[in-house]
C-alpha cells in the first residue's frame, strides 16, 4: 500500500485516494476551436511510462482535493507530490 | 503415563501444568510450553504424515517455521484447521490432531504404492502423466490427483472466531527478537525511539535460547530476559511475540500476523484469534536469523532424521529427546554443539564430519569429552522405513565422489547440518536484490531498496560478537536520525565458541548400483534425479527449473531446500551459483489464515449499510429492500402473500390511478455555490443553464469528455448563486469527484464550491392524479396551483411546522412533487404523508414500481446510460445545445456516433402481450438463424406495464427509429426463451408528457 504525501494533510494511506489519470493532459480551452486530432489525443492518447510519471490522485477519504504525484510506475517510488496548481519538475 | 523421551530437568516448559490431547485418536499429554511437536517425540511418536507425491512416511525435520513435513489437521477450540505446523502450534487443553494426506491411516497408507511406481512420477509428472487421452481429464485424472495429492480438509463451517485488524505507526521495527534484533530493538528504545519488537516464537531470544554462550557474564538466556524484561517497561516500545512480520510491501509498509489466543484454555467473549497489524515504520531492521541447511543423502526423509540445531532446540527449550542413539552429520562445527548437548544429557552421539581431520575449540571440547568423530564420513542411506533404524555411512575418498570403505551403524535418529542459510525473504520482498556471498555459499540483502536494515544471521554474521556490535550499532544510528537523541550504549563482553570454516559439500553420492531418492525439497517431494531430469529435458533458468520440478513451491517456500536445489544445478550445469541465480521470494513468509485477512469485514461488516431515516418505517410495515450500492431501499411493500410482481404492479397502478409516495433520499445531492456557477453547470451540463430563474429547476444531461452520457438529474436555482443539484443514486460519488475536478485543475478561474448534501436531506416524491389534492393537505396554507407551482417549479415552505422544500419534478411520468426535509424530520414527515393521504388512496412504492413507471414512460436510466450511448441514441438529443460549449461536445461529433443506422432507443412488445421478455435478450432478425446469429439490439429494461396491461421493454437497437412497426425476435439463451415482438417507440404512456404538466 502506498503511502503519499497529500500537500494539505501530510502522509495518508493509499485507501484514502483514488487514481485519476495522466496529470500531463491539459484539456482544450473552452469556448475555443479545436482541430480533432487535438482533441482526440487529450481524449484518448495516453503514454504508458515505464519510470517517472506526473499522475493525478484524489484524496477522496481527506480533504477531497486533486492532487500531482510523481511516482516511478515500476517501482511504486513517490518522488514528490505537489497541488494541481504547482509544477512538478 | 510415562514419556519415554522426555528429559528428567531440562527445558523452558511449565512441568507443573500437564496438558492432555489427542494424536490420530491416542490420549496423550505434555506439558505447558510445548509444541505439538515436542509433545509427540517427548511421546516417541514420529510418524505423522505420508508425503505429497509418494505417499512416503515423513516425520519433524525441524523445530519451527523451517518445518517442511509435520502439517496436520488440528481440532481445537470447537474449529478445525488443516495444515497446521506442528513444530509451530502451541499445545492447550483438549486439542485434537490427525495426519493429513493418508488413507486408511499414517500407518498403513494406500498411496505408498505411489513410491513403488515412482518412474510415473517424474519431475513435470503433472505436464505429462495427465496428458492423454484428453477426455480422462475432468473424470478421473482430476479427482484422483485432487484427492490423492491433497493436503488438510478446509472446514465447511462458518468461522465463529474473531479477527482484528490494527494500523500502527512507528520509528523503528525490529523483525525477530534473536540477539541483533534484542540490540537493534534496546538501543534505538534507549534514543526515545518508538519500536515495535515482533517474535514469531512464544518465548523472545532466538538463538539465545539454545547457543551455550554468555554476555555480561549472564547466559544467553538470562541476558535476553534482562532485555526484554527492559524493554516491557518503556512506553515508547511494544513487544510482541508469537507475531510473524511475513511481507514487506511499498513505502516501508510491513504486515504481521499475530496469533493472539490459539495458546489459550479459555478466552473471554471479544477476544480475538488472531490479528493482522499494517505497520507503517520509518526504518526496518530485519534480523530475522539464519535457517539450517541441509546434506541430501539417500531416504534422508526417513522418520528421525533432524535438522542439528531443531535437535538441540528440542532438548535446551522443551527438554526432549529426540533420540537415544544419534549420528550427527556435519560439514561444518555448529553441529558439535548439538553433539555436546547429547553427551551432557547421557546420551552417546557419532560425529560424521565430511572433512578432513582438523582441529577448532568445538572439536577439541567434543574430543576432549570422549564423543566419537568420524572425519571424512558421512551418511550414504538411512535404513528403516517408518521410523530410522540405522545408517550405511562412508568414508569418503579425497574428491569426495566415491568411498574408501563402507559400514553399517545402528541409530535412532540422525542431526544434520549443511552450514547456514540466512533468512533474506523479508529483505528481497522490500525490492532489495540479493548478492551472493562466497564465504558462507548463501545469498545475503545487496543495496537497501527501502529503508531496511539486515543485521546478525540474517546479514551472514554468524558470531554472536558480530550480531549484538551490528545490532546496537544499526539500531542507535536509524533511531538517533529519527529522534535526533543519541544515548551512548556499551557493548557488552561476549563469551562465545569459534568456529572453524565449514565445507563446501551438500549431496552425498551414491554407491554404484544404489538408487535410493535423496530429496532436495520434501514438501514437494522434489528429489536429486527429478532436478537431474529437468536439467536433461533442457530446462536452464532456473524459474523454469522451480516450476517444472515445483522445487521450492510448497507452503514452507524452499526455506531448508532452495539452496541446496541451485547447488545441484550449479553442479551438473558447471557454473557458479550466482550465476544460476535465485528465485523469487513472496509474502507471505509462512501461511496465514484466511480469516486474518478479512479481518472485520465480514457479513454485515462487510461495508457500511447506509439507511435512510425512513428505514424503521419501512421494515415495519413489511418493506422488502434491495441493495443500491450500500443503501438499503424498499423494493416492494409485501401485503399478504403476494410476490414481487403482485405488489409492484398494485403499487405502480395506485400511482397512475390515485397517488403513491416513495422514498428518494438516496438520490446524490450535491449543493453547488458560487457567482460562476450558472456558467458552470453551463459547461458541465449539455443543455442552457445561463437563463434558469430562482425558482425554477431543471432537467439535465452530463456527458464524459468521449462524448457518452454520464448521468442525468434536476438541477434547481435555490437563490441567486446557490443551485441544488440532484445525481442518480449510482453515481453521486462519480458526479462529485468530476465536479471537483472541473473546478480544481481545469477551470480553477470559476469562483464556485460544490459540496455534497446527500446524507443532509431526507426526500420523498409524491406521485399521481391526486397529488395535488394531497399536496394542497400537507401546505394548507400555501398556493400549490398548477398556476403557483409549475411543472419544474419550487417553493420553500414549512410543513407542519418544519422547514422543507417542494420541487414540482418527476420521475414516474405522473403529475408529481418532491419534498425535501432536513434527515432528522425525515421519518416525521413520512408518517405526516401516510396519514394525511389516507383519503386519497395513497400507498408507498418501491424501486420496482418506480421501474414500473419510468419504463412505460420511456424514461431512460441506468440499464439506458451504461457507458456506451450517447444522448441521440436515447432520444435526449433535444436536450445537446448546438450554441454553447461543454463537456463532451467535441466528440459528439466524432464519426462513428453520426453514421447511418447507430443505435436507438426504441420499446418492444410481444405479439401475443403475455410474455414478459427477458433483460439482456438480443434482437434478431430470424430465430433459427446459424450461429453467430447478427444482434440488431439488446433488451435494456423490462416491466409490466400497468397501463396497458401487458409487457413493455425498452432496447438500444441498431437503426432503432425507423424499426417500428416491424417484427423480430428476442432472443434470450440464457433464459432459454425467444419471443416475437414488435417495435413500437419507447413512449408507450402519454407520450406528449401531458400529465406531468396538468
Ligand atoms: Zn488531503
Amino acid at each position: 500500500m502506498l503511502y503519499i504525501k497529500c500537500p494539505y494533510c501530510g502522509l495518508r494511506a493509499q485507501k484514502e485516494f483514488s487514481y485519476g489519470g495522466d496529470a500531463t493532459v491539459k484539456r482544450p480551452n473552452i469556448n475555443e476551436e479545436v482541430s480533432s486530432e487535438e482533441w482526440d489525443n487529450f481524449v484518448y492518447m495516453r503514454k504508458s511510462p515505464r519510470g517517472k510519471h506526473v499522475e493525478l490522485w484524489q484524496h477522496i477519504a481527506g480533504c477531497r482535493q486533486w492532487i500531482k504525484v510523481q511516482r516511478d510506475t515500476a517501482t511504486h517510488e513517490i518522488f514528490q507530490t505537489a497541488k494541481v496548481t504547482e509544477e512538478i519538475r | 503415563m510415562s514419556q519415554p523421551f522426555r528429559l528428567n530437568k531440562e527445558g523452558l516448559i511449565n512441568r507443573n501444568k500437564k496438558i492432555s490431547f489427542t494424536f490420530n485418536g491416542k490420549k496423550l499429554f505434555g506439558y505447558e510450553g510445548d509444541t505439538i511437536a515436542s509433545a509427540l517425540i517427548a511421546n516417541g511418536i514420529h510418524l505423522v504424515g505420508r508425503s505429497f507425491k509418494y505417499h512416503r512416511p515423513r516425520g519433524f525435520f525441524g523445530a519451527g517455521v523451517e518445518e517442511p513435513n509435520a502439517k496436520l489437521q488440528v481440532e481445537f477450540n470447537g474449529h478445525s484447521e488443516p495444515n497446521v505446523n506442528a513444530t509451530e502450534m502451541e499445545l492447550v487443553e483438549g486439542l485434537s490432531a490427525t495426519s493429513q494426506n493418508c488413507w486408511p491411516s499414517v500407518n498403513f497408507d494406500v498411496g505408498a504404492i505411489n513410491n513403488f511406481l515412482k518412474m510415473f512420477f517424474p519431475a513435470g509428472f503433472y505436464y505429462k502423466t495427465f496428458m492423454w487421452p484428453k477426455s480422462f481429464w475432468y473424470k478421473i485424472y482430476e479427482p484422483f490427483i485432487r484427492k490423492a495429492a491433497g493436503l488438510g480438509v478446509a472446514s465447511i463451517e462458518k468461522d465463529k472466531e474473531r479477527y482484528e485488524h490494527k494500523f500502527e505507526y512507528c520509528d523503528l521495527l525490529v523483525t525477530g527478537s534473536g540477539p541483533s534484533g534484542l540490540a537493534s530493538a534496546y538501543a534505538a528504545a534507549k534514543n526515545g525511539a518508538k519500536v515495535i519488537l515482533a517474535e514469531d516464537k512464544p518465548r523472545f531470544g532466538g538463538t539465545l535460547l539454545t547457543d551455550d554462550v554468555s554476555i555480561d557474564n549472564l547466559s544467553g538466556k538470562d541476558w535476553a530476559e534482562k532485555i526484554i524484561t527492559e524493554l516491557k517497561s518503556m512506553p515508547n516500545v511494544t513487544v510482541k511475540n508469537r507475531s510473524q512480520v511475513f511481507g514487506y510491501y511499498d513505502h516501508n509498509m510491513l504486515v504481521m500476523f499475530e496469533r493472539v489466543s490459539d495458546h489459550l484454555e479459555t478466552k473471554s467473549k471479544f477476544t480475538p484469534r488472531q490479528r493482522l497489524w499494517y505497520i507503517r515504520a520509518k526504518e526496518t531492521i530485519l534480523s530475522t536469523g539464519s535457517i539450517e541447511r541441509p546434506i541430501v543423502f539417500g531416504n534422508n526423509d526417513t522418520p528421525g532424521i533432524f535438522l542439528s540445531a531443531a535437535a538441540k532446540e528440542y532438548m535446551k527449550v522443551y527438554g526432549v529427546l529426540v533420540g537415544k542413539k544419534p549420528l550427527i552429520f556435519t560439514n561444518n562445527d555448529s553441529a558439535y554443539e548439538t553433539a555436546l548437548e547429547f553427551k551432557k544429557n547421557n546420551v552417546e552421539p557419532i560425529i560424521l564430519d565430511t572433512r578432513e581431520e582438523h582441529s577448532s575449540e568445538l572439536i577439541d571440547e567434543a574430543k576432549s569429552k570422549g564423543i566419537d568423530i568420524r572425519f571424512s564420513h558421512g551418511v550414504i542411506v538411512a535404513n528403516g522405513y517408518k521410523k530410522v533404524k540405522s545408517a550405511k555411512i562412508g568414508k569418503l575418498n579425497k574428491d569426495k565422489n566415491s568411498f574408501e570403505k563402507i559400514e553399517t551403524v545402528d541409530c535412532d535418529c540422525i542431526c544434520v547440518s549443511g552450514f547456514w542459510t540466512p533468512s533474506v525473504h523479508l529483505a528481497s520482498q522490500s525490492g532489495n536484490k540479493l548478492k551472493y556471498e562466497e564465504k558462507i555459499d548463501a545469498f545475503i540483502p545487496d543495496k537497501k531498496k527501502q529503508h531496511e536494515t539486515s543485521v546478525g544471521a540474517a546479514n551472514g554474521s554468524f558470531t554472536l560478537e558480530e550480531s549484538l556490535k551490528h545490532g546496537f550499532e544499526n539500531g542507535s544510528n536509524l533511531s538517533a536520525k529519527i529522534t535526533e537523541t543519541k544515548t551512548e550504549i556499551s557493548i557488552p563482553n561476549v563469551n562465545e565458541k569459534k568456529y572453524g570454516a565449514h565445507d563446501k559439500f551438500w549431496c552425498m553420492p551414491l554407491p554404484k548400483n544404489e538408487n535410493p531418492k535423496r530429496f532436495v525439497d520434501f514438501q514437494n517431494d522434489v528429489s536429486v534425479s527429478d532436478i537431474e531430469i529437468a536439467l536433461r529435458e533442457g530446462y536452464r533458468s532456473i524459474e523454469h527449473v522451480k516450476r517444472y520440478t515445483t522445487l521450492g513451491m510448497a507452503t514452507d517456500q524452499g526455506r531448508t531446500s532452495n539452496l541446496n536445489g541451485l547447488q545441484l544445478v550449479s553442479n551438473i550445469e558447471n557454473k557458479i551459483v550466482p550465476e544460476v541465480g535465485h528465485t523469487t521470494f513472496r509474502p507471505p513468509f509462512t501461511p496465514i489464515t484466511i480469516g486474518t485477512i478479512v479481518g472485520r469485514e465480514v457479513g454485515m461488516e462487510y461495508m457500511p449499510t447506509r439507511k435512510t431515516p425512513m428505514h424503521e418505517w419501512h421494515e415495519k410495515n413489511n418493506a422488502v429492500f434491495v441493495d443500491a450500492g450500500a443503501w438499503k431501499r424498499p423494493r416492494y411493500y409485501k401485503q399478504g402473500n403476494e410476490t414481487l410482481f403482485e405488489a409492484s404492479k398494485r403499487e405502480a397502478k395506485n400511482v397512475r390511478e390515485n397517488v403513491g409516495i416513495c422514498d428518494v433520499t438516496t438520490l446524490g445531492k450535491i449543493d453547488i455555490k458560487g457567482p460562476d456557477a450558472a456558467e458552470f453547470l453551463n459547461r458541465v451540463y449539455t443543455n442552457a443553464w445561463m437563463k434558469l430563474p430562482v425558482g425554477k429547476a431543471r432537467y439535465g444531461l452530463m456527458l464524459r469528455e468521449d462524448g457518452i452520457v454520464m448521468d442525468d438529474g434536476t438541477t434547481t436555482r435555490i437563490s441567486e448563486n446557490h443551485y441544488h443539484m440532484t445525481t442518480t443514486t449510482a453515481q453521486a460519488a462519480n458526479v462529485l469527484s468530476h465536479l471537483e475536478y472541473y473546478l480544481q485543475i481545469v477551470w480553477p478561474e470559476l469562483n464556485v464550491n460544490v459540496v455534497s448534501t446527500t446524507e443532509q436531506w431526507a426526500g420523498a416524491a409524491i406521485a399521481g392524479p391526486k397529488s395535488r389534492d394531497m399536496l394542497s393537505k400537507l401546505y394548507p396554507d400555501l398556493d400549490v396551483s398548477n398556476d403557483a407551482l409549475p411543472f419544474m417549479g419550487y417553493k420553500e415552505a414549512e410543513f407542519f411546522g418544519v422547514p422543507s422544500r417542494i420541487f414540482r419534478i418527476s420521475f414516474s411520468g405522473e403529475l408529481a412533487y418532491e419534498i425535501n426535509v432536513k434527515s432528522d424530520h425525515g421519518l416525521f414527515m413520512w408518517e405526516k404523508m401516510m396519514e394525511v393521504g389516507k383519503e386519497f388512496g395513497n400507498q408507498p412504492y418501491g424501486t420496482e414500481a418506480l421501474s414500473t413507471l419510468r419504463i412505460e414512460m420511456g424514461h431512460v436510466a441506468g440499464p439506458e446510460l451504461d457507458g456506451r450511448t450517447i444522448p441521440s441514441d436515447v432520444s435526449l438529443n433535444g436536450l445537446v445545445s448546438k450554441k454553447k460549449d461543454f463537456i463532451g461536445k467535441n466528440s459528439l461529433g466524432r464519426e462513428a456516433f453520426n453514421v447511418e443506422r447507430r443505435q436507438k432507443i426504441v420499446g418492444l412488445i410481444p405479439i401475443d402481450r403475455k410474455s414478459s421478455i427477458p433483460e439482456g435478450s438480443h434482437i434478431v432478425q430470424d430465430q433459427n438463424a446459424k450461429l453467430p446469429n447478427p444482434k440488431l439490439g439488446h433488451v435494456s429494461s423490462s416491466c409490466w406495464s400497468v397501463e396497458n396491461n401487458n409487457p413493455f421493454s425498452l432496447a438500444i437497437m441498431k437503426d432503432g427509429k425507423n424499426m417500428i412497426g416491424k417484427k423480430f425476435f428476442a432472443v434470450s439463451p440464457l433464459k432459454n426463451k425467444s419471443i416475437e415482438v414488435e417495435v413500437i417507440s419507447s413512449h408507450y404512456v402519454d407520450p406528449e408528457g401531458k400529465r406531468v404538466r396538468s
